[in-house]
């Protein structure tokens, strides 16, 4: 028992301290890619080839002058950008990072808890995301603010009935809501994006209008709501909101490649003959890989596509997204029943 | 005593306690956030009667559905002391006394409640999605169609109120 305790707190640690890390480290990504789409050099100045512009960037946040405004209510305007922390952070809890160690005779998941509802606990969570960025922009007090809280919240809310509908026929597919299961089924199989590429396709712009990434990044618009729900924010309050859209899209990254590109799995791992711990930390390592490759396609459409007008954002949830995906889970249905129904069907005829 | 009376208690009282303070907080964005907690405390005991599709999809709906639209609502009105509408002092009395006769049948139907078990040791698997799930669709397919067929209505109620209307 008291192994299993101590495993878990370094499982939670390690996860919390590599969700920072890759955050942190998404910002300078996020810079270079940038700079390498429009032909520039990007941040190269702190430390060979600005690799400790992070950690510059870090000391700038918790440097700089904190201003909270004094009529806006102080433990809210606090309270926001602490949620919206909170909330990026509490989904890693149900993610497999890996297969099991083996130490001693006793095996460690390298997942911190497999709970049996892990897609709607997820689902809970980034349903409650809204909270840090409407109290947030409630309590500073100010127009700009509250317009871009209730533009966040506003698009947050039409893309999860979307985003959920999606899940819906990825659930009738693989018969559970465990992450853990899901990825164990993608094992020897093909990976759920061969059999629910539409679905895939949804989830993928919902978790895009989820994290406010462009383009759907239309909460933050210098030329009509100054920064958005974070306008009056300063000094590390706004390095905890910028930082938690960085976690958000490591953790969606990993739930993307978790549900439909077989988790930790690697193609035709069986045949290498790797077993074991070994084969464990390849995993990891493997799907590290692949989240590192979301959050690149993150930066790269942001960097490529242009941004939505608000109303076209709204019209393509409503009603482009939710019909198509009732569609797919319609035509799920079908297929899973097809033999039901041929044999109706030649009973009928 | 086990450990999950202990949260039992912890999370009837943060219940009780953020309940209370929904009525009698004079801030209605307050009260709103108050209520979340509630919410929350209640899907905690969601979770110890062992019904975790239940505690999910209570914070997935109330949490972080209706309670946003509340939010919406009185962040947009903007609610303060200053616009206000005075009331009357027969609806406050009304409605203090319609409130405690309403605690006291409460009481009433309490005390003579039996003292039983929790539900959670009679049956670890009773609140997973698929028995639960099977119970709907087996049992109580009629009324599980029904109830579908009430929410249809409303979301198309919703839609035609919404509407702008064509001449």
């Amino acid at each position: 028992m008291l192994i299993f305790i101590i495993y878990k707190t370094i499982l939670v640690l390690l996860v919390f301290l590599i969700s920072l890390g890759i955050a942190a480290y998404s910002t300078y990504a996020e810079r270079k890619v940038a700079a390498f789409m429009q032909d520039r050099i990007g941040p190269d100045r702190a430390g060979p080839f600005g690799i400790l512009q992070p950690i510059a960037d870090g000391v700038k946040m918790f440097m700089k002058e904190e201003i909270i405004p004094t009529v806006s209510s102080k433990f809210l305007f606090i309270l926001g950008p602490s949620l919206a922390m909170l909330t990026a952070l509490m989904s890693g809890v149900v993610i497999p990072w890996g297969g099991h160690l083996t130490f001693g005779g006793q095996t460690f998941p390298l997942q911190i808890t497999d709970i049996n509802i892990g897609m709607l606990y997820v689902f809970a969570v980034v349903s409650f995301g809204v909270y840090g960025i409407m109290i947030g922009g409630w309590a500073s007090n100010n127009k700009y603010s509250l317009l871009g809280a209730l533009r966040a919240s506003s698009q947050m809310i039409s893309y999860e009935i979307a985003m959920g509908l999606a899940l819906v026929a990825l659930i009738m597919k693989t018969g559970t809501l465990s992450l853990g299961q899901i990825v164990a089924q993608q094992g020897d199989g093909l990976w759920n994006i061969f059999y629910q590429p539409l679905g895939f396709l949804i989830f993928l712009i919902c978790a895009f209008a989820e994290t406010n990434r462009a383009p759907f990044d239309l909460p933050e618009c210098e030329t009509e709501l100054v920064g958005g729900y974070h306008t009056e924010y300063s000094s590390m309050k706004l390095g905890f909101y910028l930082f938690a859209e960085y976690i958000n899209m490591f953790v969606s990254s990993a739930i993307i490649s978790s549900l439909y590109f077989g988790g930790f799995n690697i193609p035709f791992q069986s045949h290498f003959g790797f077993d074991g711990n070994l084969l464990s930390l390849l995993q990891v390592v493997f799907f590290f890989g692949k989240i590192f490759f979301f959050i690149f396609f993150y930066m790269w459409i942001r960097w490529t596509i242009p941004r939505f007008r608000y109303d076209q954002l709204m019209f393509l949830g409503w009603r482009i997204l939710i019909p198509l995906s009732i569609l797919n889970i319609l035509v799920t249905g079908v297929i899973m029943m097809r033999h039901e129904i041929f044999y109706y069907l030649s009973n009928i005829f | 005593m086990p450990i999950t009376q202990y949260i039992f208690f912890f999370l009837t009282f943060v219940a009780i306690f953020s309940a209370i303070l929904v009525v009698i907080d004079k801030n209605p964005v307050h009260s709103v956030l108050y209520l979340i907690v509630t919410f929350f405390a209640l899907a905690g005991h969601y979770l110890l009667l062992n019904a975790q599709f239940l505690a999910a999809v209570h914070i997935i709906v109330y949490a972080g559905a209706i309670m946003v639209l509340f939010l919406y609502v009185i962040m947009m009105l903007n609610l303060n002391k200053e616009i206000e509408p005075h009331k009357k002092n027969i609806p406050k009395f009304a409605a203090v006394i319609a409130a405690g006769v309403f605690m006291l049948c409460l009481i009433a139907l309490l005390t003579n409640a039996q003292k039983g078990m929790l539900p959670a040791a009679q049956n670890e698997n009773i609140g997973l999605v698929e028995n639960l799930g099977k119970v709907l669709f087996r049992e109580y397919m009629l009324p599980f169609e029904v109830s579908s067929i009430l929410f249809l209505a409303a979301m198309v109620g919703a839609v035609f109120l919404s509407k702008k209307e064509i001449n």
